[in-house]
């Protein structure tokens, strides 16, 4: 039976990813602002943080209304409250995309340390699960999220290996440390915003499956189980 | 939430005549908490709670099958008292349903029936019940007054307090928030939440939000089978059954 609440659910949706769009498009172009050396890119970047902003706005208000009025319970339930911690996530990688920017700027201003490669493979696995977590949401896909939050510790690897090559450039030479210093400031960036789309990868499977996997909380509750066993 | 059984239901079959109402039911009715049955017209929830203190007794042609035991004993067998059984696991109806007695007399009824005249007695008896019922404050000053004078919601109550004064361990309301209005409704459910302390309750209801107000475990039927049991926050953030989740989202029903 089709609902009139069905409606405005897929109008929360719909708000989902448009912000998602918004945010991963913002992350593109702060790493294409520093690869092509273009500080309009960057431009673009500061003047679309708004609408991301208000679209976390927008749709933590739609979800209040909902809870308040609807009073949803079951899988409905548990789409709003994931939607109103994606809206979350979203708007910080939306920061995060400015935070880059304004990096990049700075870089732009003297010569590059150095050919871009490990980073902008960094961005692209960043924003492949930005794109991926979100593809999960649509689709109900737990397999999907799973694999997002996976592929976290890659992301994490080669961001502590951009940052111990460029320790090698700063040490060397003392006059690359600001532009390294740039530099490690967006892999750090970039890691983050990898952090958020694990979390909106959480966020799913809690949707689909009623279960938090976050901070291994079941190996947790197991431990601590049985150490209140052994007592 | 550590939890001992006091009404056990073990394959409860149920018929009015050839007309098969109740279909294999398993429930355990937590002692000292709140069991809400849940489900549309016509699943057998009412038919349910009434075979837990053999309501459906004086229903020609009606049969149970199965085994109901509270506290471990079959009710149905031969050696239970019914009217015993019934003082034991009192009963709330939808509608309010006073006798046309004063407010006293009708909290009285029980006790006078059952244990004679001791009058300081009674007094404190009919007092504490109205405590716990929750409608002392209201009427403390008016008690010889006629009970059809109290507002629905305070008759309600009354049916509680007269329910509560033959000292029941177990109370079974059915639909009791139905005809009254959403203050008086409030009321009951905070009244329902606290008489858990001291009873086990098990309350029928089509007000799903009532269940998952008031309840530690929620049972869901459909067309006289339990389709799903489990701890209400379970039931209403995670079910495990495709027909509850489309059920208690009004997908149908």
């Amino acid at each position: 039976m089709e609902r009139q609440f069905d409606e405005e659910l897929n109008d929360l949706n719909e708000k989902l990813l448009h912000m998602a769009r918004l945010a991963e498009e913002s992350v593109a172009k702060a790493i294409q602002s520093l690869k092509s050396r273009d500080e309009d890119l960057a431009q673009e970047v500061f003047e679309r943080e708004t609408d991301v902003n208000l679209l976390e706005i927008d749709i933590d208000e739609l979800c209040m209304r909902l809870l308040a009025l609807r009073q949803p319970v079951a899988s409905d339930l548990r789409f709003i409250t994931s939607a109103m911690k994606i809206g979350s996530d979203l708007e910080r990688v939306g920061d995060l995309a400015v935070n880059i920017a304004e990096v990049s700027v700075d870089l732009l201003k003297i010569p590059p340390l150095k050919p871009l490669l490990d980073l902008p493979r960094l961005a692209s696995l960043a924003q492949g699960m930005i794109k991926d977590s979100l593809n999960a949401f649509v689709n109900r896909d737990e397999k999907l999220a799973r694999a997002v939050c996976e592929r976290d510790d890659e992301v994490d690897s080669l961001n502590d290996q951009i940052f111990r090559e460029l320790l090698t450039y700063m040490m060397n030479d003392p006059s690359t440390i600001d532009r390294a210093v740039g530099l490690i400031l967006i892999g750090r960036h970039l890691e983050r915003i990898a952090d958020h789309a694990t979390n909106i990868g959480e966020d799913v499977i809690y949707l689909v499956l009623g279960k938090t996997i976050k901070h291994h909380i079941e190996e947790i509750r197991r431990e601590a189980a049985l150490k209140t066993e052994q007592k | 939430m550590d939890t001992q059984p006091k009404i056990e239901t073990k394959n409860v079959n149920f018929f009015y005549g050839a007309k098969q109402a109740l279909r294999n039911i398993n429930v355990v009715c937590a002692d000292r908490r709140v069991t809400a049955i849940i489900g549309p017209s016509g699943c057998g929830k009412s038919t349910f709670i009434r075979t837990l203190n053999r309501m459906n007794d004086v229903i020609a042609g009606a049969r149970t099958e199965g085994e109901i035991l509270l506290d471990g004993v079959n009710i149905n067998s031969p050696a239970v008292d019914v009217v015993e059984l019934r003082k034991n696991v009192g009963m709330v109806f939808q509608k309010p349903n006073p006798f046309p007695k004063s407010i006293f007399d009708n909290v009285a009824y029980g006790l006078r029936i059952n244990n004679g005249r001791n009058r300081a007695k009674l007094a404190e008896t009919v007092e504490k019940s109205l405590i716990e019922a929750a409608l002392w404050e209201e009427v403390k000053d008016r008690l010889s007054e006629n009970a059809f004078a109290l507002s629905g919601g305070q008759q309600q109550r009354l049916c509680i307090a007269r329910a509560l004064a033959v000292d029941p361990e177990v109370i079974l309301f059915d639909e009791p928030c139905s005809a009254i209005d959403p203050i008086a409704t409030a009321k009951i459910e905070d009244l329902i939440m606290k008489m858990k302390k001291n009873y086990t309750v098990v309350i029928v209801t089509h007000n799903m939000q009532q269940a998952a107000r008031v309840s530690d475990f929620t049972a869901f039927m459909m067309l006289g089978d339990l389709i799903e049991f489990d701890k209400t926050e379970k039931i209403f953030t995670n079910p495990a059954n495709k027909l509850t989740e489309d059920y208690i989202t009004g997908r149908f029903g």
